[in-house]
């Protein structure tokens, strides 16, 4: 690494980028495609989709998930819909207003190339789906049916009921079978990834666990695609699935790709808040409730009266008063902070003290419980069955979980990591979202990566006819060494505590210190308490049972291992960024009403960390950012 | 709250497994059943015991992952997945007594761990439109009317956990199968393979060694997602619509 990120943007206008992009790509003849081997690690929706598009044009994929089922991935949880600039509720919407929402949600942290062509590539995922047979919700003429969510004015969010996500997963996880049945497809499900094996300085395959055995396998390929989703499971708290991890993607970082922006993740702010602190896992609940939920706080502090009871003049609308003009559907990091502020000033309602109302009453009124019942029926029913309150005669109780890692694997416009014939997709990826993500934006993003792009830059990278490399090539027997050695280690300190207890140290000092508000002076305690849990870690944790069998334990405690790694990076990138922007907000940067303050002069770059060594200080590597198609504004939602 | 668990143990597949009695002491009554577990498994691993091995993901009753038979109800007794049940729906001092899905076409792996891929093997042979990547036909050029539309939905919102093969006494998929293929055959994109799916899928499922349709209905009366039985009739039909379908184009063959 020579301190240049080159991002590989092609010349020309922004509209025309990628489609020079395709017009200049190698390619692989139809007959010589099954000669080559692609790993995709992860079957969410990107690498789902990637899988099922790799397969399709002749490939060999070998698709691996930690899961029982690939249909099990945490895409399958995604509730609101996805967006696409359609314009099909004829309100002017196009291809550049999805773009310049997107880079202004993210509040221009991210890179204008990448997030053009998702913008444009937007219009064709809606199309693929449909013609999987995932069933959109339709208008009563039969045309898709839209709605529109935070950050911005128009509808163009597609969805199915409040469980797009779950159809366009079974929409990708199909098409992966279907390639399964071809035979061009194999998915190792049950199977963890534990280290990426490099051939010449090129990934050549993967290390993977099988989890019902625990016998290491090695798998040999002419690329890897990384598809292993976000790691904001580092704060303990958050509305991920149990078994979501970094582990795939740290490891790459340490043979060699660089991580980005990782202090960018997102904090949702409409979850159900934690009951108990054995709890881990906080469920959200869909954005789209902002459509019609008000949001708001009793005006004195300590208020203990049932909200029913609080008159209207008592009610502190907060996001309404101080964001007219997108009131109830400012951007995610928005809403969440302002939660956090009303409730840092003791306004907060519930036993805790940390959570705000999200009321309907207003829209029952208005629109009738029918109405609201057909919107949001499923997630009224969720709410009910988690807390026993029934949300159609009482306000919802919200708080701001950790729910998205905008930062990730640094990926050029090809989409592959610093590491040559390693390719980085969804949420594993750092590239679209800037600092804040829109929401209905990530499964666009995981799906235009995963159907639309890495087939073309994967085929790109293969057409340069690379050496065959095998499973008995020296590098995998250091590889697996390794792997074992460490997962020896792991079941072999023999001490007192279940990994779970160091998960939740852990993200204690994330959230208080690298959450919501974060400060030089918190982040450098962090990060000496992060180092503290983790000598405490390898020295006092106990893994019951053995490498060589099903173990749940040595799973866990392994992402653990990785996860205090990560967050310590994610400190030194907080601390590094001397500025407030989207979700990272740094408190010494911060305009007079309470606004993040960004520093365009100094920091409008993407910080791409290279792996130092073992308890080594990274190396930080800046990608400039520039602004040729959109004009760099304060972002103001009022 | 305390409770006292009557844990399935084995070791491996194929072991010979045995009930544990484990005590779950001082446990939050708004706790999800696979919390009090976890909590459980942590105290397990600081006594040097070893933790219970149980498949779960999501923890929101989507991802199907899973999969626990509580006092003889798959996933326990409010009809919705186990991360969903809660520990205020029992008494203080209960005996709770856990088990893996039970079915000849799940085996065991660990403690309460099944495999569940024989329903990946069914989708495979042919719960999908077999379309690739590419451009596609506008949506809006093949309507699809709210009822249709809600009428797939309601079968399309299946996990695939697999509760319905655990409550049949037949250890019948029928219910899983039936609501993809009432998806697919419902909707546009599904007609050019209709036939061919259902044969093809009830063919798989019957390779599984699942069991058949009586109609008992105990399906349908665990499945989370409430997903009727209507989808089985459905897939009767699919299925001698697909069988007289095939019928006729030999009879047409051997006339000319």
């Amino acid at each position: 690494m020579n301190g240049r990120l080159d991002a590989k943007i092609p010349e020309g206008p922004i509209e025309d980028k990628w489609r020079s992009w395709l017009d200049a790509h190698r390619l692989v003849g139809p007959r010589n495609r099954p000669a080559y081997t692609v790993i995709v690690v992860g079957t969410g929706l990107a690498g789902a989709s990637a899988a099922a598009s790799l397969a399709a044009l002749g490939y060999k994929v070998k698709s691996f998930c930690f899961q029982d089922s690939a249909r099990r991935a945490h895409s399958i949880a995604a509730q609101g819909g996805i967006n696409a600039a359609k314009d099909l509720a004829n309100e002017g919407d196009t291809v550049r207003r999805l773009f310049v929402d997107t880079m202004k949600g993210g509040d221009f942290r991210a890179r204008e190339a990448n997030v053009w062509r998702l913008a444009e590539l937007s219009t064709n995922i809606v199309d693929q789906a449909v013609a999987q047979g995932v069933p959109f919700n339709r208008e009563y003429g039969g045309q898709l049916a839209t709605r529109s969510f935070g950050g911005v004015l128009v509808q163009r969010t597609f969805y199915s009921r409040g469980q797009t996500g779950q159809q366009l997963l079974l929409g990708a996880y199909s098409a992966l079978q279907h390639q399964v049945a071809a035979g061009n497809a194999t998915i190792y499900n049950r199977h963890e990834m534990l280290d990426l094996v490099l051939v010449d300085g090129q990934a050549r395959g993967i290390i993977a666990r099988n989890l019902v055995t625990g016998e290491l396998e090695r798998h040999a390929a002419d690329a890897v695609v990384l598809a292993s989703g976000g790691y904001t499971n580092v704060y303990y708290l958050s509305t991920n699935a149990m078994g979501s991890n970094v582990t795939a993607a740290w490891k790459a970082h340490r043979r060699g790709a660089l991580m980005a922006n990782p202090c960018f993740t997102q904090i949702h702010p409409t979850c159900i808040p934690q009951s108990g602190e054995y709890q881990s896992k906080l469920t959200l609940m869909s954005e789209s409730l902002r459509n019609d939920g008000r949001v708001w706080v009793p005006r004195q502090p300590g208020d203990r009266r049932r909200p029913s009871d609080i008159p209207e003049h008592e009610r502190y609308y907060f996001l309404e008063e101080r964001y007219p003009s997108f009131g109830n559907l400012v951007p995610r990091d928005v809403a969440s902070r302002a939660a956090k502020v009303v409730c840092d000033d003791g306004l907060g309602v519930g036993a805790t003290g940390r959570g705000v109302y999200l009321d309907f009453r207003d829209a029952i009124a208005q629109r009738g419980r029918a109405e609201i019942q057909a919107r949001y029926g499923n997630l009224f029913d969720m709410y009910r069955r988690i807390t026993g309150d029934d949300p159609y005669t009482t306000p919802m109780m919200i708080y701001p979980a950790p729910h998205y890692a905008m930062g990730g694997l640094w990926v050029d416009y090809e989409l592959q990591t610093t590491i040559p014939g390693c390719f980085a997709i969804g949420e594993a990826n750092f590239s679209d979202h800037g600092a804040n993500r829109l929401g209905a934006s990530a499964m666009m993003q995981c799906l235009a990566d995963g159907y639309f792009i890495v087939p073309h830059t994967v085929t790109n990278y293969l057409a340069q006819r690379l050496p065959r490399v095998t499973e008995r090539d020296p590098a995998f027997d250091a590889v697996e060494r390794e792997v074992r050695d460490r997962l020896r280690r792991l079941v072999s300190i023999g001490g007192r505590t279940a990994p779970q207890v160091f998960h939740r140290q852990l993200g204690n000092v994330m959230l208080d210190k690298c959450g919501m508000a974060r400060s030089a002076e918190g982040l450098t305690q962090a990060i000496s308490e992060i180092h503290a849990i983790r000598d405490e870690f390898w020295q006092d944790l106990r893994v019951d049972g053995s490498i060589d069998e099903l173990n749940q334990s040595l799973e866990y405690a392994g992402r653990v291992a990785d996860f205090l790694e990560l967050a310590e990076l994610m400190c030194l990138d907080a601390l590094k960024r001397n500025e407030s922007a989207g979700g990272h907000f740094r408190e010494e940067y911060q305009t007079e009403d309470g606004e993040a303050l960004r520093d365009d002069e100094n920091f409008a770059t993407v910080t791409a960390w290279e792996y130092g060594g073992e308890r080594a200080m990274p190396v930080a590597h800046e990608e400039p950012l520039t602004f040729e198609n959109v004009q760099l504004a304060t972002r103001s939602y009022k | 709250m305390n409770f006292t668990l009557e844990v399935w143990r084995q070791d491996y597949p194929g072991a010979e497994g045995r009930f544990e009695t484990i005590e779950a002491r001082d446990i939050d009554p708004d706790a999800s059943f696979l919390e009090m577990l976890d909590q459980v498994n942590e105290r397990l691993i600081a006594e040097g015991r070893r933790a219970i091995a149980f498949d779960s993901d999501c923890r929101e009753g989507i991802c199907g992952a899973c999969s626990l038979t509580i006092d003889g109800l798959p996933h326990g007794p409010r009809q919705v997945t186990t991360c969903q049940t809660y520990m205020r729906d029992f008494r203080d001092g209960q005996r709770i007594r856990i088990e893996p899905f039970r079915s000849n076409a799940f085996p065991v792996l660990r403690d309460l761990v099944v495999d569940r891929s024989a329903l990946d093997r069914i989708i495979q042979a042919g719960g999908y439109v077999s379309t690739t990547t590419g451009p596609q036909p506008d949506p809006n050029a093949a309507p699809v009317s709210p009822d249709v539309q809600q009428r797939a939905m309601d079968a399309a919102i299946c996990i695939g956990c697999g509760a319905c093969v655990a409550a049949c006494p037949n250890g019948a998929a029928m219910l899983f199968t039936g609501a993809k293929v009432t998806h697919l055959n419902l909707l546009p994109q599904g007609q050019p393979e209709r036939e061919r799916r259902a044969l093809a899928m009830v063919r798989q499922m019957d390779e599984e060694g699942f069991g058949g349709c009586t109609n008992y209905g105990e399906c349908s009366r665990a499945c989370p997602q409430e997903i009727s039985i209507d989808v089985i009739g459905m897939l009767n039909r699919e299925y001698r619509r697909a069988v007289r379908g095939q019928a006729r184009s030999r009879e047409k063959m051997v006339a000319q």
